[in-house]
């Protein structure tokens, strides 16, 4: 009997301890390089973006960007742990800390940027989508009015969902959704006809269908439904680590505009030490101004990120320029002085 | 002395527990405060935007996130409700070919049980979608004088239609279930007194017979628990349906979480949402068991 009441006395004792409210305030930044590696989410499924590879490892865009937040945050682009996240899975695995930030194709909305929706930060978009419908070319369904009562398939937890629905209520048109949990199944079930079309982010659905056995017998219907900005995103209460984030995406556009590459930023380091003049450049690449410091980074972190990742342009070539496997004209994602929408505010 | 002490400890154990209940609700609410949060129910009769494929009440986009849940509810009472009788259905006939004579029959049972208890259901469930129905190319029709229409879409009965979705979700948990149902059935029929066969075999009954009007009542009382907890599991299980793109309750508490953020609130009403479909359960059950008890006073 005694020992019976020891024990619950025991055990509440410790939940008491458990429970008691976590008022440390310190950044998840500090978390990160303490535990020298960065925990990163992303989906994993879709070639371009990220991608598991055969030999285990993960490559895309999404992955590039985990790996300048590393660079950047531990130093090293490699100290990195992957999450595959579903899409419904993302925000809370944010929320309870199991990953550090998410590089997922995630749509920027006010809802999730909020403290009163999803309590997400969202860093500068890092590619500029549109949401797009898919379907087989022997269907003859070329507009989105030809899909009037038909069978769409569509992933769970995503902005698509509503999207479509927005779409197809404002159009009058009645339409079915079938709804899957993952990229894979959306895909399953469209490719064995339980829907006439699938719709996604269009980048994900020419990602998708770059994996196909007859890719030319799939058609991307020229309606974009949607402005669909992919921006990484992390916990909303933690505005260092957003800070660091935010700027380690302008640093990558910013080196483009400059001309920075991963090949020559070692040369442009020692022009910037030999040339006290170039105050901009020192600045950027750390040698002044202790620009670094301000957000909790080291103060060169923009060489540790370039020399690592490259520069957003080379980033995106290496994933989605013509040579790649998934080709996406780059269009939008230009530069703004190149018709595109990216564009860095100034490192003073 | 002996009862203060009991009435004491039992008081004692009462106070922790308030304690531990208290510190938690105080620990989650000064969170959610300061996440800027609180608890707020407000959003749940704003309007949900998004379409779902089956409901069995009328449902758009315009209606509530509430009215949302509730269609999901329903319609994971209609699949658990169909998975349930389908596999006790199917259970029982596995049972009685376990425990029958017929040696092959009893190989192919104990096959059946071992194979579906031995992989998981989530993968069943995904062959049963997939392969299974899924499989159904879109020019394979079967047709049946328009009284039976077979798709990879679904099944329309005569106007009635059943969506593939629900179908797979339905057979598959039947499937896995009866396995688990079978073994109780089995358990039960074996307790009963070999006495019991060789005197209703004395008597000139067929097997069948009494199996049925003699085995089965007198195993009825050992099988009923272990059913309900075999009913339970079924409904608990129902929650796969995201899996094979079926809008059930937790499917669209999945959606709203994402959309609202409100993910502490959906879960606390997906809680209560199951304590009812199990409360369902276990007293439908109960009221089951009664009647047999009752009964088998009376004869
Ligand atoms: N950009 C949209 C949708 C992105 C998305 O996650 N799409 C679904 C498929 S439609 C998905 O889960 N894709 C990848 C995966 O399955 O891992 C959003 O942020 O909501």
């Amino acid at each position: 009997m005694r020992r019976l009441v020891t024990g619950i006395v025991g055990l509440a004792a410790l939940l008491a301890g458990c429970a008691t409210t976590n008022q440390d305030n310190s950044s998840r930044l500090n978390l990160i390089k303490n535990r020298n590696e960065l925990i990163c989410g992303v989906s994993g499924k879709i070639p371009g973006f990220s991608f598991l590879k055969s030999d285990g490892s993960y490559q895309g865009l999404d992955v590039d960007i985990c790996k300048a937040f590393a660079a950047a945050i531990v130093g090293d682009s490699e100290k990195i742990q992957y999450r595959p996240l579903t899409a419904a899975e993302r925000f809370t695995a944010i929320k309870t800390g199991e990953i550090d930030l998410l590089s997922r194709n995630t749509t920027f909305t006010l809802s999730r940027d909020s403290s009163g929706g999803n309590g997400l930060t969202f860093a500068p978009v890092i590619f500029h989508d549109g949401q797009g419908l898919m379907v087989k070319k022997e269907s003859k369904i070329s507009s989105l009015k030809d899909l009037a009562n038909k069978s769409i398939c569509v992933g769970s937890g995503t902005t698509t969902e509503q999207n479509i629905n927005d779409a197809f209520e404002s159009a009058a048109l009645p339409y079915t959704p079938i709804k899957y949990q993952d990229l894979n199944q959306v895909v399953a079930g469209y490719l064995q006809g339980r829907c006439s079309a699938m719709t996604s982010d269009r980048s994900q659905l020419a990602a998708a269908r770059s994996g196909f056995k007859n890719p030319k017998e799939h058609i991307i219907l020229d309606d974009v439904l949607s402005k669909e900005p992919l921006a990484p995103a992390s916990d909303g209460q933690d505005q260092k680590l957003a800070d660091a984030m935010r700027w380690v995406v302008f640093s990558l556009i910013s080196a483009e505009e400059q001309g920075i590459t991963k090949s020559n930023i070692d040369e442009k380091v020692l022009i910037a030490k030999d040339n006290p003049q170039l105050k901009p450049l020192r600045r950027f690449l750390g040698i002044d101004g202790g620009l670094g410091e301000k957000i909790g980074l080291s103060n060169d972190f923009v060489v540790k990120v370039i020399s690592s990742t490259g520069n957003y342009g080379e980033i995106y070539d290496r994933h989605l320029g013509p040579n790649s496997e998934v080709p996406i004209p780059r269009g939008q994602n230009e530069l703004y002085n190149k018709g595109g929408v990216h564009i860095s505010p100034p490192f003073n | 002395m002996k009862i203060n002490q009991k009435i004491f400890l039992q008081f004692g154990i009462c106070i922790i527990l308030f304690c531990l209940i208290g510190i938690l609700i105080n620990n989650l609410t000064v969170n959610l405060i300061r996440t800027g949060l609180g608890f707020n129910f407000s959003w749940l009769f704003k309007p949900a935007s998004f379409a779902l494929a089956e409901h069995p009440l009328p449902y758009t986009s315009s209606d509530s996130y509430a009215w949302a849940l509730f269609i999901g509810w329903l319609n994971s009472l209609k699949v658990i409700v169909s998975s349930l009788i389908l596999a006790t259905f199917l259970g029982t006939i596995i049972a009685f070919a376990r425990t029958g004579k017929n040696s092959l029959l009893g190989l192919i049972s104990a096959a059946y049980i071992t194979i579906i208890r031995q992989t998981p259901l989530l993968l069943q469930l995904m062959f049963w979608y997939f392969v299974g129905f899924l499989g159904l190319k879109d020019n394979m029709f079967i047709h049946i004088k328009n009284i039976f229409n077979i798709t990879n879409q679904g099944i329309d009965f005569s106007g009635l239609f059943f969506s593939s979705e629900f179908l797979a979700l339905s057979l598959g948990l039947s499937i896995f279930t009866s396995a688990y149902i079978a073994e109780v059935i089995r358990g039960g029929i074996i307790s009963v007194s070999r006495g019991q066969w060789e005197a209703f075999r004395s008597l000139g009954l067929s097997e069948r017979k009494g199996l049925i009007r003699i085995i089965l009542p007198q195993a009825l009382p050992a099988i009923i628990p272990g059913l309900t907890s075999q009913y339970l599991n079924l409904a608990k299980n129902s929650t796969l349906a995201i899996a094979v793109g079926y809008s059930d309750i937790y499917a669209i508490n999945d959606t709203i979480i994402n959309q609202t953020g409100r993910a502490i609130e959906c879960f606390i009403i997906l809680l209560f949402s199951f304590l009812l479909l199990n409360l369902l359960i276990t007293n439908t059950m109960e009221i089951i068991n009664r009647l047999i008890l009752n009964s088998q006073k009376h004869t």
